[in-house]
């Protein structure tokens, strides 16, 4: 498994100014456009601001759009022209590994696109608290979960115009309607529950907390948790049972 | 005296044995019971035409297909069980181009020797030892876009080698290469099969099979239709030489009826008639030096393949 995340870190290092631009240009742009732009008419939103309210949010999102993209327009070359998973599985490294390091090394990337951002809020005038620290570990499940997706989304493709369903019916709502922009604390109840079992809410929620050392979420913290270990659970092994069905037959 | 000095005493040892393998892809029997026993220190050529089984039948001895019946065994280890870890001793040429385009010659060779769990410093070395012998040193460090079809094709093998295989299977190792760059790696891979290395070849260059295989097996549909060694095998199914007479149907009609009491095998296609000897005989002789069109020459691996898997295109 770390085989193949080596094989990945050794070819990403070789790109990486591209790669760093490429994923973290579009959360800067809304954390300007939105932060400083459309904030200023913003009223506080929990107490913050609305740069403080939509940063967090923001850094998940480039943990999210970082992951899922390794996943899918980048595993998705290693799979089909490139051959590269036919040539690591002529080897001793199984399905499972190939899945697992895939998966971990797209969390990888989704981590460090997080924490280049989150190290930068400073810049904007957000300053996390010491409870950041924890986003590490959260943001790196966040990583496996939306790596895990696209990952699936890898298995079943036949061509990359497949990721367009992936990108504008998943990430895309996902990036709006997970809390990001708008706080879900005043919503109704049921939407607001239907809203919280998305994949996305609750680290959006939980890295709000962690970022500004306020531990008042909108459900309580285990909860969210455990339905964060969900996420990343069944979206790893349901990526692996369907890569392991396109990669041998 | 031990028992190694009588040779009858010494127990072959079998690198790769398959018996009876099936594969179904849904309803497409692609594999109908396949029998194949290749030897330590023997190279084995699968021969057929496209779509008979050969590339289908390598996969499933690296574990990417899962076969639907039969038993296979590799350096006596049965699969499924052993796959994983009989394949630390395997290396593979495949038939695609999967080289890593954005790493370097040297990279592509470490990166995959720790696949194999190959520590670091015995990977360097046998990196370097490796890209000697495939006379691709002076450009270790270059990108692989920027190598030629032929010095990729050497780096595929140099691959192969990097985890020192006890079984190389090669799939159309020479294939889209320019004569040079075959007669290269031929070389390199006749050194190889001096050297003991075990080999499973499958091409579709009569010629590669005939100059690098010691036994060959023809597949079609699935089955194994002719075994034995590439010279004896033509010789004992086919015949020594090969007449090949053109002439309009009626003169090549004569002619058949002419030799029928000769020890030959005869083919018609189209305007020709394909006379496969066995025995000189008096009446080819004297149709030889009758007919306009004659030509004469050693019969090949690649008559006996035509004459077995026919000569219609095949296109599925």
């Amino acid at each position: 498994m770390f085989r193949v995340w080596y094989r990945n870190f050794k070819v990403w290092l070789k790109h990486i100014q591209a790669s760093l631009i490429g994923n973290l240009g579009q959360p800067f742009l809304f954390l300007l456009a939105f932060g400083f732009g459309l904030g200023r008419s913003v009223p506080e939103i929990e107490g913050m601001t609305y740069l403080q309210f939509i940063a967090p949010g923001l850094v998940t999102s480039a943990v999210m759009y970082s992951a899922a993209f390794e996943a899918t327009y980048g595993s998705y070359t290693r799979l089909s022209t490139q051959g590269t998973f036919e040539a690591i599985l002529m080897t001793p490294i199984n399905v499972f590994e190939l899945a697992m390091g895939e998966i971990i090394w797209g969390a990888t990337k989704g981590l460090i696109a997080g924490l280049i951002m989150l190290a930068t809020l400073p810049l904007f005038g957000v300053v996390p608290s010491a409870w950041s620290i924890f986003m590490v570990p959260l943001l790196f499940l966040e990583g496996v979960i939306f790596a895990a997706f696209g990952l699936i989304m890898t298995a079943i493709a036949t061509n990359y115009d497949f990721f367009n369903y992936f990108t504008s019916l998943v990430i895309t709502p996902l990036f709006l309607f997970s809390g990001i922009f708008f706080s879900l604390k005043a919503l109704a109840p049921s939407l607001k529950l239907i809203l919280m079992l998305l994949p996305l809410s609750n680290i959006v929620d939980l890295s709000r907390m962690l970022c500004y050392g306020r531990l008042n979420g909108i459900e309580p913290i285990q909860l969210e948790l455990i339905i964060v270990a969900l996420y990343t659970l069944v979206s790893t092994w349901v990526a692996v049972i369907l890569l392991k069905r396109r990669m041998i037959q | 005296m031990s028992s190694n000095s009588n040779p009858q005493n010494m127990q072959e040892e079998v690198a790769l044995r398959i018996k009876g393998l099936k594969k179904n892809f849904g309803e497409r029997q692609v594999l109908r019971g396949l029998d194949i026993k290749l030897l330590k220190g023997r190279c084995l050529g699968l021969l057929g035409p496209n779509g008979a089984g050969k590339t289908t039948t390598i996969r499933i001895i690296l574990g990417l297909v899962i076969p639907t019946g039969g038993e296979i065994e590799v350096f006596g280890q049965k699969y499924p069980k052993a796959t994983r870890k009989v394949k630390y001793r395997i290396g593979v040429v495949p038939q695609m181009d999967n080289l890593d385009p954005d790493l370097t010659i040297v990279e592509n060779l470490m990166v995959y020797a720790n696949y194999f769990r190959i520590p670091a410093k015995v990977a360097r070395k046998r990196a370097d030892e490796l890209l000697e012998f495939f006379a691709l040193k002076k450009r270790r460090d270059e990108i692989i876009q920027n190598l030629s079809g032929g010095q990729r094709r050497r780096l595929l093998l140099a691959r192969a080698l990097i985890n020192d295989p006890a079984l190389l299977i090669l799939d159309e190792p020479t294939i889209g290469l320019d004569p040079q760059a075959r007669i290269l790696m031929w070389q390199r891979l006749e050194t190889l099969r001096e050297k003991g290395t075990t080999m499973l070849l499958t091409s579709h260059y009569m010629e590669e099979v005939a100059k690098l295989a010691t036994q060959v097996i023809i597949i079609d549909h699935g089955k194994a239709i002719a075994r034995g060694g590439p010279r004896e095998m033509v010789e004992k199914m086919l015949g020594r030489e090969v007449m090949e007479f053109s002439a309009d149907d009626k003169l090549l009609e004569e002619l058949e009826l002419s030799i029928r009491s000769c020890n030959v095998k005869t083919e018609r296609v189209g305007d020709k008639l394909y006379v496969y000897v066995k025995d000189g005989c008096p009446e080819l002789e004297k149709a030889a030096s009758t007919m306009p069109h004659v030509v004469k020459r050693p019969a090949t691996l690649e008559d006996l393949f035509l004459k077995l898997t026919g000569r219609k295109l095949r296109e599925n």
